[in-house]
């Protein structure tokens, strides 16, 4: 990795043609899509996306549209991971073969949450244990959005889905959140991170840090689906704030498995008066309305404790407690 | 004729999507339109940085930014974020 980080100003990353396109026919309000188009913003020169099934694959590639102004594959589901070796292990061939003129060529593998904690696990853990050259970029919008909201492992605690609705004899989701970037670091990968689109230098920057790692890297990030949460659309931005706020998704990085905290996040843990109670995410969200209820108080103070036990252990691995 | 009496080469390339989406025009979808106030922005670029739909462009020429209004749904991030509250939602 390089040690001299990549300096940038709105200007120029609103100047950087865009790789994904407008047309794409994502929900208004969506942020995958601000995701990807800023995770594209981040390339350094040629590139090939990948792409599993999922929300940003087919509002992206609906026949015979395409919102990718870069080479794109889409096969399967389960898949992102498994193409991205394949990709990248074609190009090396074709380099040695002299088949391709181009000096590097960057690949990423992106998937919702369903295509990367559950389906697509198989082919990341395996992909990055063959030590494949390339960023697996994951969008968590905490469901499975393409198919009608289903609750998947990255879906938090409590959140109403239609597989696991809210109701007298369920208040929504028992299971918690799969902690899906720590696992990954157990892998021994050099580079793991977390990131939040409100916070968009600090993505754009994780996003080049990614690409730089000669090996695999996997990047984690947050991204409100107003269809989903039944949200109002407008606020999608503001969740990806809040959920650092209160530190229902804390920001940071691991080089070489070091934890570090990202500045958002960072400014927290110096000035611990200023982490705002869960509930100042939460509200507003349709996917958390019971929560609210007088009845489910003791699910609301569940989810404040996880977030704080969460929040505490990895102060610990950062080593700042 | 089965895809037996073909190789590869030669069946055509199934699923490619070769027109650019930016013919697609989802202007609209909108029921509101993000209405700027040239006086309050101060072109710093929050709403060109969070579109998800790249509806707001940064035009060096004019020094100023420009909606298009094409792809706009109309979502209100804009709105939402800008840091003057230039912007307002109207009503189409
Ligand atoms: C093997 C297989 N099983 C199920 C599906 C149906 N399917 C398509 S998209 C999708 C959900 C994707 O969820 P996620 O990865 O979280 O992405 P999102 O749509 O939320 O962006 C499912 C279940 C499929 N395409 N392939
Ligand atoms: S359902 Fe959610 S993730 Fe899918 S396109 Fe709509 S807003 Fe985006
Ligand atoms: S966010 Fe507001 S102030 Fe900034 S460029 Fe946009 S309209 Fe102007
Ligand atoms: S309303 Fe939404 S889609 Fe329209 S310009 Fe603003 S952010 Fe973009
Ligand atoms: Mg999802």
């Amino acid at each position: 990795m390089t040690t001299q980080e990549w300096k940038f100003t709105a200007k120029e990353i609103a100047n950087k043609p865009d790789l994904f396109l407008p047309g794409h026919r994502a929900c208004a309000g969506c942020v995958p899509a601000t995701v990807l188009k800023l995770v594209m913003k981040a390339t350094r020169g040629p590139t090939i996306v990948t792409e599993a099934t999922g929300c940003m694959e087919v509002v992206s590639s609906i026949y015979p549209y395409t919102s990718w102004a870069t080479p794109w594959l889409h096969t399967a589901f389960e898949t992102a991971a498994a193409n991205a070796s394949g990709i990248e292990a074609a190009l090396k061939i074709m380099k040695k073969k002299g088949r391709i003129s181009q000096e590097h060529v960057d690949v990423i593998a992106i998937a919702g949450d369903g295509g990367t904690f559950d389906i697509g696990f198989q082919a990341l853990s395996g992909a990055v244990e063959r030590g494949h050259d390339f960023l697996f970029l994951l969008y968590d919008n905490e469901a499975y959005m393409n198919t009608g909201i289903q609750r998947s492992s990255g879906t938090p605690h409590g959140a109403a889905t239609t597989t696991s609705p809210a109701g007298s004899s369920v208040p929504g989701k028992l299971e918690y959140k799969k902690p899906l970037a720590d696992i990954m670091i157990a892998h021994n990968m050099e580079y793991v991170a977390t990131a939040s689109p409100y916070y968009w230098r600090d993505l754009i920057t994780k996003v080049r840090k990614g690409l730089e790692v000669e090996g695999p890297a996997f990047l984690h990030v947050f991204a409100p689906c107003p269809r989903g949460w039944r949200s109002n659309p407008a606020k999608s931005i503001e969740y990806s704030k809040l959920a650092v706020e209160t530190c229902v998704f804390p920001i940071w990085e691991a080089v070489n498995g070091n934890y570090k905290l990202s500045s958002p996040s960072k400014l927290l843990s110096l000035a611990p008066q200023k982490k705002k109670p869960v509930s100042d995410y939460l509200k507003g969200q349709g996917r958390f309305r019971h929560m609210f209820k007088p009845e489910n108080k003791a699910l609301l103070d569940e989810v404040q404790n996880i977030t704080d036990k969460r929040w505490k252990q990895l102060l610990k691995k950062c080593n700042l407690s | 004729m089965t895809s037996k009496n073909k190789n590869w080469k030669e069946i055509a390339p199934a699923g490619v999507c070769s027109k650019s989406s930016k013919s697609f025009l989802t202007g609209d979808w909108k029921t509101y339109t993000p209405i700027r106030d040239v006086k309050k922005c101060v072109r710093c670029l929050t709403c060109v940085i969070f579109c998800p739909d790249g509806a707001i462009n940064w035009v060096p020429d004019k020094k100023d930014i420009e909606f298009d209004m094409s792809y706009c749904k109309g979502c209100g991030i804009c709105a939402n974020e800008c840091p003057t509250k230039a912007i307002t939602m109207k009503l189409e």
